[in-house]
Parts: structure tokens; C-alpha cells; sequence
């Protein structure tokens, strides 16, 4: 877990709104806008991990991107570590962007497969100008060895490596440049179980170690309360839920947070058999025209309940604070929805977790301290004995002499 | 107005309830599917592949089974087994037998089985964007079906169609006949595929991952539909998944899958509770809960699966296991059966006589 974060906030993001026009006809005119973020104010505390979830076409991921300006923002403020960064010319964001980093989601499509490996995790090194020949290639060297793969990978190709290890090697990237902020992009959502957890475990150890500041977007909220120090909920480009995860996972004061984890399965059958779920109808609205007033109360549980009041309907509710530990719900009737025990009536607080037994662990061939910590150290053999399903054809490489199998 | 919420019953009932439904079904003793020591084997260049090796189970009438485990580890393989669908060359059944209400599936003739698939067996696949066909309007799609299968007219097909998308909660069905999967959402396009699945009022359903392509909330619609629709027809349920939550929730009985390998199978209870296979450990440690306290490391399995050419004899899981001994090294445990009946692990270390107690 991160230190108690020292009040200073490293991106303060402000009224940021990113539209994306629509385009028809011959002419491609304007038909509509896209309101993907729309008007959002938060802050990314130094040293904290900000969870951001919510569910598809949300604009969790246009707002991470719009963050490091990787998308240009419609309107608003991102100022980072004082800097504003929507105005900034492309030299000044070049020196800042040294300072932060973003790791993706699709660890086959975020690397080029014609570069080694050390090429793809040198290139921010040169492109900084930061390193140079034998620095260079120790550097690389390091970083390798810091996201737990072998040094002698360097010269292999992207193909050669399994899903994990390649969001291990986008990690070593994000990491060349030593950043202060990184915004992790789904990272572990195409991974397999078993690799998710070695990843998550990569990602804390690096933070703590090296003091980084995460913003952290996924769709699953499991994983998001277990790695962050305050959660982000947004709902059609809105954020209508900010706080620890303690809290907004015990009380949630907005009927969308209560929905969603009413809809996290839960790996344990007596919980499940408890469960209550609240199911929203219909899909999420199109954020081409997202409905008036507040933008949830088309699929809103409470405000069916309470008899539709008007106000859901006409007046958009801003983020306020409710609950009074550092809880911010944006919805009319918050007050109400705390009153309630929907959608986390079935979540024991008392933990029982199934995995290895206790008398298994006092016979482990390796200590129990190792089985709880470490991160995995690359072993060549295991690295080159690829799952069936995440290998590529054979490329002509040299180095794919042995281990990869078509499928 | 469709009611918002369902939040009629207390845990308690909820409980029973499915206590109830479990103890029917458990009623109905005789098996719907029995699959026996089923080999799928890939014949590359590269040497055999075991996708599914040597995997015995059986299913019940109106019964939900889990087939759980990671990519690659045979699970949807094992699906297309059933059905004969595993594309050929490079994959052929090599072994085993699949007999379903009392036909031998693996001896059946192509006509024969054609006239079964979609029939008594209904499919849901992950995707339902690619298993819908883009040029076909969702009407005549779901039609096609049940005029293949059960002889009805057009009109008369056309009435049960729109009677379906009604059960599977597509609103305005008649209207939407004519409509193109492109103008269906994600979660819609699944309850079209349910509403073929269901078509013919299938004895099995075969779910292979029916919601990884889909969000949380449309998640939660489209499991709730096949638990709800699956105990209404009586239809039972083979559904493969890599999410143990969706597992624990929907399934009576699970079957843990591993490098080809059944390695542990038993009640959904006994499975979660109390699993004596590590793998299971590490599959439960690793994930992440709404319950655990917060920042905790997780354990994780590390390594990756093996390669399934040139299998020696010896545990598969035994090279990421850290309770290995050599007696795993030496020869591949059986299933053998642990303290509950119907629980079966696949383990030296937690059998009679092994070293974890």
C-alpha cells in the first residue's frame, strides 16, 4: 500500500470535456457530437493509485488518454504538477511527457513486432535523450530485470513472449523514462487469471518501490478496490462517484455504484446464493445524446423507487460530498441510497477466502514467505513454453529456434 | 413499464429456494450426457497437441455444469467434442465416447447429427457479433432453425420467433424482426443467440463463455435470463467459463480443466470451499474479491501452462505447483475421490496417503 498521500495533488483535472464529432453524408458535415467526457473535476493525489471504472464507451479510457494529452481536450483543464497541459507547445510537452506514462490494455497490439524487445524499451530512452550505448543497454538490462524478466531476452521479439510477458515488457517501457505518473490503461483485462494476479502483484511492488502514481482504469471493480487508494466511478462521460474504496464499496452513495457491484460475481457460492442483484434494463444510453437531466436516471433503480422525482429528470446533479469521509456522490437522493443496504447486502465483510488451505502451506517445498511475495523470477525454459492459444505462427527470426508452436 | 429491480426475495428465500431446485434436479437421476475418457488430439507439424485428453464426466436432465480453467487448458475444445464440431484436420476426436439421451454421438452419421445440433443441443457462443450472420435479418436467422428442426410454416415460425425474442426481453419483437445484428447492442445480439439456442427447446446448452464480450450490468441480465430460462424449460447447461464468480453462481457441479486435464470436479460448494487440487488454491488465490482487505498481495501460480506435445508422465501442474514432490514427477496422478462423494481431485499430495492432510 502507497503512504498516506501528503495533500498535494500531481494532475488536477478540471471541467474536462472531450467531444468527438460525427461525421455523414458526402460532405462528411458535422451531424452530432460525442459526448465521451463531459465536464469532469478530479484530482490524481501525489503517490495515490486512482481507480477509474465503469463499464464500455464510458470515457474512462478518452479521459486517461486526454490526461497525458494524448487526446486533445475539447475544453477544460489538466494542470500537471502545477503545469497546465492543454495549452502547452510541443517542445515543453515533449520534456513533460518524460515525466508520465500510460501502459495499454492490448499487449499484442501495443508493441511493434518488428523491434526487439531492447529497441522497444530503449526507444523512449533516445527519444529523451536520456542514455547512450553501454548506459544504454545496462539500463535496459535493469528494467528487465525490474518487471521480473531474463536480461538475455533483449534481442527476442514480441512474438516469442505469452500475453503476461508482454504487459511486462510494456511495463519496462512505461518505466524507461523513470515517470512520476502513469496511467495504466485496462492493463490486465486481456490477460488469463493466473497472469492477471502475477501483473497486479508487478504493478504494486514497482509503485511502492518506486513511488509512482497510478491512475488505474479497468472495468472490474474487484480489481480496482484491491490496487487503489481512491476509486473513480463514471457513467456516460460523467463521474458520479468518488472516494476510498473502503467506503464506496461498504456504502455506495450512488444507485450506479450500487448497480454495478449487485452485478460482480462473487467466487463463492453461499455469497452468490445471497445476492441480490439489481438488474438494469436495457443498455447503457448513446452518448450522442445522453438523456437530460441526470444522465442514469433512464436505468435508475432509486428513482423508481422514490416515484420518479422531477429534479432526476430536468436538473444534471453535480458531485457533492456525502457520508464525510472524503466520500462524493453526484446524484439528487445520495442520502437515500446510503439508507440502503442494494446491491451490497451480499458482501460479507468477514473474510473467508477458499485458495491454499493453511496445512498445505506449512509443507510447501518453497517457504511460505515466497509463495505470498516475490515477483516471479523469468526462468528461460518456463518464458519459451508458450500457452496453445496466445502463440503466433512461426516468424523467420532467428531467435524463435525454439519453444514457439503454431497453433 | 418493466419493474427496475427484483428485489423480492430475502437471502433466506433465495437460499432455500435454490436448495430446492438443486434437490429436484438431483432428483432426476438419470444422466443426459455421460462423455467418456474423450481424447481431442491436433495433428501440426509440430507434433500431437493433447487438447483434451483422456476427460470423463457426465451432465444430468435440467443440471447446470461448470467447466472452468484458463485459456488453452481444453475447455471450449472439450465443447466442440460433444458436438463434433472441432474443425478436421488439424483436430480429430481420437478416442472416448459422448452419449447423449442415449445416442452414442461419436457413432451417429453426419445427417444424424445435424438433425441433433441446434435441435436437442443449442449453442451461445462468446461472441455474438461473429456468430450472427451480418446479411440475414435476426427474424429469418432465428426462423431458420425452428423451420429446419420442427417443420413449422413460415408464418407459423415467424410467430414462435417473435414469442422468443418476448422470453429472451427484447422489447417490441414483431418490429424487430426485419432488423440486421448491426443495429442490436452487444447484450442484445446474446439474447438473439439464446433465442436460437432456445429455438427448438434444446435438451443441453452448451454456453461457451456467453459473457466475456460483455459488460458487468449486461452481464449480470444475461446470466440471470439463462438460470431463469434454463429452469423453465428444464434445459441443462454445459457452460465453460474462466471466471470462477460466474461459476460459483450459476453452476450445481464444476469441473476444473488443466492442460487437457480434468483436475478437480465436484459441487459448486465443495469446489469453493473445499478444493483439494492447487491449482484450484492458486486459481482461487489469485483473484482479486469484492470481500478481501484491501492491498493485500496476492498469490499468484506462477509460470504458464505447459505445452501439450509430448506430455510425459507426470502431474501437468506439478512444474508450477509448490507442493510438488517427486512421486509428481514420476507418474500422473487419477482422479480419486476426496472426502465428499462426487468430489474428485487430481492430486498425490491431497490423496490417501498423501503429504498435505
Amino acid at each position: 500500500m502507497t503512504a498516506a498521500t501528503n495533500g498535494s495533488n500531481l494532475v488536477e483535472v478540471s471541467k474536462l470535456k472531450v467531444y468527438f464529432p460525427i461525421r455523414a453524408g458526402i460532405f462528411k458535415t458535422v451531424q452530432g457530437t460525442v459526448k465521451a467526457v463531459d465536464d469532469i473535476t478530479f484530482e490524481v493525489r501525489r503517490g495515490e493509485t486512482l481507480g477509474l471504472v465503469g463499464e464500455s464507451g464510458c470515457g474512462k479510457s478518452t479521459t486517461g488518454r486526454a490526461m497525458i494529452r494524448l487526446r486533445e481536450p475539447t475544453e477544460g483543464s489538466v494542470k500537471f504538477d502545477g503545469v497546465e497541459l492543454t495549452s502547452l507547445k510541443s517542445g515543453p510537452l515533449r520534456r513533460l511527457r518524460r515525466r508520465m506514462q500510460i501502459i495499454f490494455q492490448d499487449p499484442y497490439g501495443s508493441l511493434d513486432p518488428r523491434m526487439t524487445v531492447g529497441s522497444i524499451i530503449s526507444e523512449p530512452l533516445e527519444t529523451h535523450r536520456l542514455a547512450k550505448g553501454e548506459e544504454k543497454r545496462a539500463r535496459v538490462a535493469d528494467l528487465l530485470k525490474m518487471v521480473g524478466l531474463d536480461p538475455s531476452y533483449v534481442n527476442r521479439y514480441p512474438h516469442e513472449f505469452s500475453g503476461g510477458q508482454r504487459q511486462r515488457i510494456g511495463v519496462a517501457r512505461a518505466l524507461a523514462v523513470e515517470p512520476e505518473f502513469i496511467v495504466c490503461d485496462e492493463p490486465i483485462s486481456a490477460l488469463d487469471v493466473s497472469i492477471q494476479a502475477q501483473v497486479l502483484n508487478l504493478l504494486t511492488d514497482l509503485r511502492d518501490r518506486l513511488g509512482l502514481t497510478y491512475l488505474f482504469i479497468a472495468h472490474d471493480l474487484s480489481v480496482v478496490k484491491h490496487i487503489s487508494d481512491r476509486v473513480a466511478v463514471m457513467y456516460l462521460g460523467k463521474i458520479v462517484e468518488i472516494g476510498p474504496p473502503d467506503v464506496i464499496y461498504a456504502a455506495p452513495g450512488h444507485p450506479y455504484t450500487r448497480a454495478l457491484l449487485s452485478a460482480v460475481p462473487v467466487p463463492d457460492p453461499v455469497m452468490e446464493r445471497k445476492r441480490r442483484r439489481v438488474i438494469l434494463t436495457g443498455d447503457v444510453p448513446s452518448p450522442a445524446n445522453p438523456p437530460s437531466g441526470c444522465r442514469f436516471h433512464t436505468r435508475c433503480w432509486l428513482y423508481e423507487r422514490l416515484g420518479k422525482p422531477e429534479n432526476c429528470r430536468t436538473i444534471d446533479p453535480p458531485l457533492r460530498e456525502v457520508g464525510g469521509t472524503d466520500q462524493k456522490a453526484a446524484c439528487h437522493y445520495a442520502e437515500d441510497s446510503l439508507k440502503s443496504d442494494v446491491g451490497v447486502a451480499h458482501i460479507d465483510e468477514t473474510l473467508i477466502r477458499h485458495g491454499t488451505p493453511e496445512a498445505a502451506l506449512r509443507v510447501a517445498h518453497k517457504s511460505t514467505a515466497e509463495i505470498i511475495g516475490e515477483i516471479p523470477e523469468g526462468d528461460i525454459d518456463q518464458a519459451l513454453i508458450p500457452s496453445i492459444e496466445e502463440v503466433p505462427p512461426p516468424a523467420d527470426s532467428e531467435a524463435s529456434d525454439e519453444g514457439t508452436k503454431p497453433n | 413499464m418493466e419493474e427496475a429491480v427484483s428485489l423480492e426475495l430475502t437471502p433466506d428465500e433465495a437460499a432455500r429456494i435454490t436448495r430446492e431446485q438443486r434437490e429436484n434436479k438431483a432428483a432426476r437421476s438419470k444422466n443426459l450426457l455421460e462423455v467418456k475418457n474423450l481424447s481431442t488430439h491436433f495433428f501440426t507439424p509440430d507434433g500431437v497437441v493433447r487438447a483434451v485428453d483422456d476427460v470423463s464426466f457426465e451432465l444430468g436432465y435440467g443440471e447446470t455444469l461448470g467447466l472452468v480453467g484458463e485459456s488453452g487448458c481444453g475447455k471450449s475444445v472439450t465443447a466442440l467434442s460433444l458436438t463434433r464440431l472441432v474443425p478436421n484436420p488439424p483436430g480429430k476426436i481420437v478416442a472416448g465416447s459422448v452419449v447423449f439421451d442415449g445416442v452414442d454421438l461419436l457413432k451417429l452419421s453426419d445427417d444424424g447429427m445435424r438433425k441433433l445440433r441446434g435441435k436437442e443441443i443449442g449453442f451461445i457462443f462468446q461472441d455474438p457479433l461473429t456468430s450472427l450472420n451480418p446479411t440475414l435479418t435476426i427474424g429469418f436467422q432465428i426462423a431458420e432453425a425452428i423451420r429446419q428442426h420442427m417443420g413449422l410454416s413460415k408464418k407459423a415460425s415467424y410467430d414462435r420467433v417473435v414469442e422468443l425474442l418476448g422470453k429472451v426481453g427484447i422489447p417490441r419483437a414483431r418490429d424487430r424482426l426485419g432488423d440486421y445484428p448491426h443495429q442490436f447492442s452487444g447484450g442484445m445480439r446474446q439474447r438473439v443467440m439464446i433465442a436460437i439456442a432456445l429455438s427448438c427447446d434444446p435438451k443441453l446448452i452448451l454456453a461457451d463463455e456467453p459473457t466475456t464480450a460483455l459488460d458487468v450490468t449486461i452481464q449480470a441480465q444475461i446470466l440471470e435470463l439463462i438460470s431463469v430460462l434454463s429452469d423453465e424449460f428444464g434445459t441443462a447447461v454445459l457452460l465453460i467459463t474462466h471466471d470462477l464468480g460466474i461459476a460459483a453462481g450459476m453452476c450445481d457441479r464444476v469441473n476444473v480443466m488443466y492442460a487437457g486435464r480434468i483436475v478437480e470436479t465436484g459441487s459448486v460448494d465443495v469446489i469453493f470451499e473445499k478444493p483439494r487440487m492447487p491449482y484450484a488454491w492458486g486459481l482461487l488465490d489469485s483473484l482479486p474479491r469484492l470481500d478481501d482487505v484491501r492491498g493485500e498481495r496476492l498469490r499468484t501460480i506462477e509460470g504458464l501452462p505447459p505445452l501439450l506435445i509430448n506430455v510425459p508422465d507426470a502431474c501437468r501442474f506439478n512444474p508450477r505447483c509448490n507442493f510438488a514432490r517427486d512421486a509428481c514427477r514420476d507418474h500422473e496422478p487419477e482422479l480419486t475421490q476426496r472426502d465428499e462423494p462426487g468430489h474428485l481431485a487430481r492430486c498425490w499430495a491431497t490423496d490417501k496417503g498423501g503429504w498435505i492432510a
